[in-house]
């Protein structure tokens, strides 16, 4: 009996314990395992390159500006979008007139394709004819080249990125605001506590978990969503705005250098692991209060 | 007094953010439903037009995308709820030696994404001569790290109760997972449902890396190639094309945005 429901319970797991193996776990290994070799020669077999791509890697000046970027990136959006996203699930959880209405407005952003939204954004950008240079022209300003200036180009795909992704964390802190008991706000009230002083000391601690997750999420998002870089900038000029994973793709399917572009992967996972590392250990440690 | 004036401010400040947080849609709404030189200037008489919509979709075979996009959404959720609802099952109520280990291992994907992955997969994929299917562009997406999770979150809250009444009326145990655990977690699997179709309709990247005809190729690809500058097409036609690869999940969000909502915070609380 109980040898029979191991089976069974393994029978169950199988499909997607083999689906992803072969989609993750694997590709993993793979990964760090072609990254040693050096790209094949037409027919002849990949020649083992020890550590040389990593050499490479660390002399290679657009690695280190995508990585840098990248964290410019996560540095410029993260914080930003989770600020915005709890401001707006503040506002839409309180009797605020029309709350539908706009929880459906920060929402929406969420429900369209990166790629679409990049569609829309492009013209904003523009430099002749654009919404945002139309706008500054008002104030006499003669205009910002925004994807076209090194200085502008990824403070624009941050100022997107943001108004894309704010509504959608908005929602988590949404749910977790609408878990919370009314009566320990009851009290705070009863004690005399003013609205600022209730938010600091009740409601923020009381949200440290959803941002933790929201946190993680974010970080995530920064590293592995690029759709957009594909209609406004390309990575460029001259990979101001190349961020890694984007580079990633361009190693493998445009430079057709797969080997580094699993190189770079390596450097993916690595940063996944510290991050995760960051979630379980530190991080969860400090939240937990008794 | 001070209060009142505090709500009146905080009030407005939430309408403007939401009035911006709308402005590109409304622009692009605009722009593809006005005369080319109206595009920059906001004229309440301007004329209306529907000719970009019909540019549009004359350029790009947009019916055909949206068909392989409903096709590959619908693959990779049918093949999600099935392999996510045993897995989950199993991790949720069966004892038996590696529980643990085969959990870290699932839980692995929550960090270690298929988009990461891209350059693996696609070697793994023209191994299997599956490079420009539907198919292809599914499989990396069908065990979903996110789906057992919540479904085994779902699935412990059941009554244990309830399960062993069944096996004693003679219930198989694929007998009361399918009439026990799934009817009574159908708000986790409507949740699930519209985080997974509206993350993979507007999936990109490794749907990019995949296809490379029209015989696959979903909208966002499509309207990444019918949008790129190259092609040289008007920019209210591109907006007009962006809105007709929108519309119908748009719609359908509009509709029933009160359940989106609901069942992203669903997701979102487990």
């Amino acid at each position: 009996m109980n040898r029979l429901s191991w089976l069974h319970a393994w029978l169950m797991l199988l499909p997607a314990l083999a689906m992803l193996l072969a989609f993750t776990h694997i590709p993993t290994l793979t990964t760090l395992w072609h990254s040693l070799f050096f790209p094949a020669r037409g027919s002849e077999a990949a020649e083992f390159a020890g550590l040389d791509n990593y050499r490479m890697m660390l002399e290679d000046d657009v690695f280190w500006q995508a990585l840098s970027n990248n964290l410019w990136y996560a540095l410029g959006t993260v914080p930003t979008s989770i600020a915005l996203a709890l401001v707006m699930a503040l506002w839409v959880n309180s009797r605020i007139s029309g709350r539908t209405a706009l929880r459906l407005a920060y929402f929406t952003p969420t429900m369209l394709p990166m790629i679409a939204v990049a569609n829309i954004w492009l013209f904003f950008y523009t430099p002749e004819i654009g919404l945002f240079n139309k706008l500054l022209a008002l104030f006499g300003h003669p205009g910002i080249n925004w994807l076209g200036d090194p200085d502008w180009a990824l403070p624009s795909l941050m100022l997107m990125t943001v108004w894309k992704e704010a509504g959608f964390f908005m929602i988590f802190y949404l749910a977790a605001l609408q878990t919370l008991s009314r009566d320990i706000y009851d009290a705070a009230a009863l004690e005399g506590a003013g609205r600022w002083y209730t938010f600091r000391r009740l409601t923020l601690p009381l949200l440290m978990p959803t941002t933790l997750f929201v946190l993680v999420n974010a970080i995530l998002n920064a590293f592995k969503l690029v759709d957009h870089l594909f209609i406004l900038t390309k990575g460029g000029p001259n990979n101001a705005s190349n961020l890694l994973l984007y580079y990633i793709y361009e190693n493998a399917f445009s430079f057709f250098d797969s080997n580094y572009a699993a190189t770079l992967t390596a450097v993916m996972l690595l940063m996944l692991i510290l991050l995760a590392l960051l979630q379980f250990g530190v991080l969860e440690r400090r939240i937990h209060y008794r | 007094m001070m209060t009142r004036l505090n709500t009146f401010l905080s009030t407005s400040a939430a309408w403007l953010l939401g009035l911006l947080w709308i402005l590109p849609l409304l622009y692009a709404l605009w722009a593809a439903t006005h005369p080319a030189e109206y595009a920059t200037r906001f004229d309440l008489l301007a004329p209306l037009t529907g000719e970009h919509f019909v540019t549009a979709w004359q350029q790009a075979p947009f019916m055909r995308y949206m068909l392989n996009t409903v096709i590959i959404t619908g693959l990779i959720l049918a093949a999600q709820l099935v392999l996510c609802t045993l897995a989950g099952y199993a991790l949720a109520r069966m004892r038996f030696r590696g529980r643990g280990l085969a959990f870290a291992l699932v839980l692995l994907q929550l960090m270690v994404m298929p988009e990461i992955l891209i350059v693996e997969n696609y070697r793994t994929l023209s191994g299997l001569e599956l490079i420009d299917t539907h198919l292809g562009v599914g499989l990396p997406y069908m065990a979903s790290a996110f789906g057992i999770f919540l479904l085994r979150q779902t699935f412990k809250g059941v009554p244990q109760e309830l399960e062993d009444a069944a096996r004693l009326e003679g219930c198989s145990r694929l007998g009361v997972l399918w009439k026990v655990y799934v009817p009574l977690a159908k708000p986790t699997y409507l949740a699930y449902g519209l985080v997974s179709v509206s993350h993979h309709w507007n999936n990109f990247l490794w749907p990019l890396v995949v296809t490379n005809t029209e015989n696959s190729r979903p909208l966002t690809v499509g309207m990444a190639i019918f949008g790129a500058p190259e092609s040289g097409v008007d920019w209210p036609v591109i907006c007009a094309g962006t809105l007709i690869a929108i519309g119908p999940l748009l719609a359908v969000f509009l509709l029933f945005q009160r359940r989106f909502v609901q069942s992203f915070m669903h997701a979102g609380l487990k």
